[in-house]
């Protein structure tokens, strides 16, 4: 199966040509933690809601799908050291008359915190959620921030 | 609901379709989450659609068949590394199946914070009534 989308599906994203690989990488490492758990802690965290984290030289960006979570329901909090969010997800009551076929989606409370390995400016984060989609974006601390160093 | 208040959240990973042989773009499609519910009068249908925007949402509605495709435009630059990857980015994709009790010109669709809310209203005949008998 994974093989297949392999060869179907040719990678000319922005982000070239081993996002593929990366995925497929992912995949493995997923069922390997599935198969003995506690081997790899970072995706046997299994903590709503599921996070991506991606850095550049200046930010880190964390990203986090939260569809139908308005912005007073969310807490985040920011320490050195890293961030947490936690809140709720309400999904409200459709009258007493009516008759469910599907009931896919979840309501209740969650927590989540995030450890981040360089230092971070704690005054400087930004936090968007638009279309479900939470954005954060976690300015370096300038010591954390790499810097050339010109050979005299 | 009440009682599900207190309780926490579970985390559920995204379903992937499993066949993706109609998608004539590269790329990854899942399944979004739904609640379909009805009463006497119509209907409704939420769909979580986290990261689509009303522009690139399409409903389509034919032959008593609702298709909905949502599509994700990346939104991670392409200068930034992984450091926690978790899910993954991809469209959403599913179908229904409608009985023609719907009245298909009334369908409303609504998309606010990453989440659809689709009103289809019953056809008058198939409403219940409450049928009087004359003596």
């Amino acid at each position: 199966m994974f093989y297949r989308r392999l060869f179907d599906f040719p990678t000319r994203g922005p982000r070239g040509p081993f996002s593929e690989l990366d995925r497929l990488r992912r995949q493995v490492e997923q069922w390997h933690g599935a198969l003995s758990e506690g081997a790899l802690p970072m995706l046997a965290a299994g903590v709503f809601p599921l996070t991506n984290v991606t850095e550049d030289n200046d930010n880190y960006y964390v990203r986090a799908e939260l569809p139908g979570i308005k912005s007073d329901d969310l807490d985040i909090q920011v320490t050195a050291k890293g961030i947490s969010i936690s809140g709720e997800r309400k999904i409200p009551v459709e009258g007493n008359s009516v008759k469910y076929h599907r009931r896919e989606r979840e309501a209740g409370k969650f927590s989540r915190s995030i450890n981040l390995a360089d230092a971070i400016d704690v005054d400087k984060v930004d936090a968007k959620l638009k279309d479900g989609i939470l954005t954060l974006t976690i300015p370096k601390a300038e010591i954390s921030k790499p810097k050339q160093i010109k050979v005299q | 609901m009440t009682d599900s208040q207190a309780k926490e959240i579970q985390v559920k990973p995204k379903h992937e379709v499993m066949s993706p042989a109609e998608q004539t773009t590269p790329g990854l499609v899942f399944t979004p989450s739904v609640d379909i519910f009805e009463n006497e009068r119509e209907l409704t249908l939420l769909a979580d659609l986290p990261g689509v925007t009303p522009e690139n949402l399409t409903i389509d509605l034919r032959e008593n068949t609702l298709t909905l495709t949502g599509e994700v435009e990346p939104f991670e630059r392409a200068d930034e590394e992984d450091v926690l990857i978790e899910y993954e980015i991809g469209k959403y994709y599913r179908q229904f199946s409608l009985s023609n009790v719907i009245d298909q010109s009334k369908i409303d669709a609504k998309l606010t914070d990453g989440v659809l809310r689709l009103t289809l209203p019953k056809v008058e005949e198939a409403k219940p009534r409450k049928i009087e008998v004359r003596t």
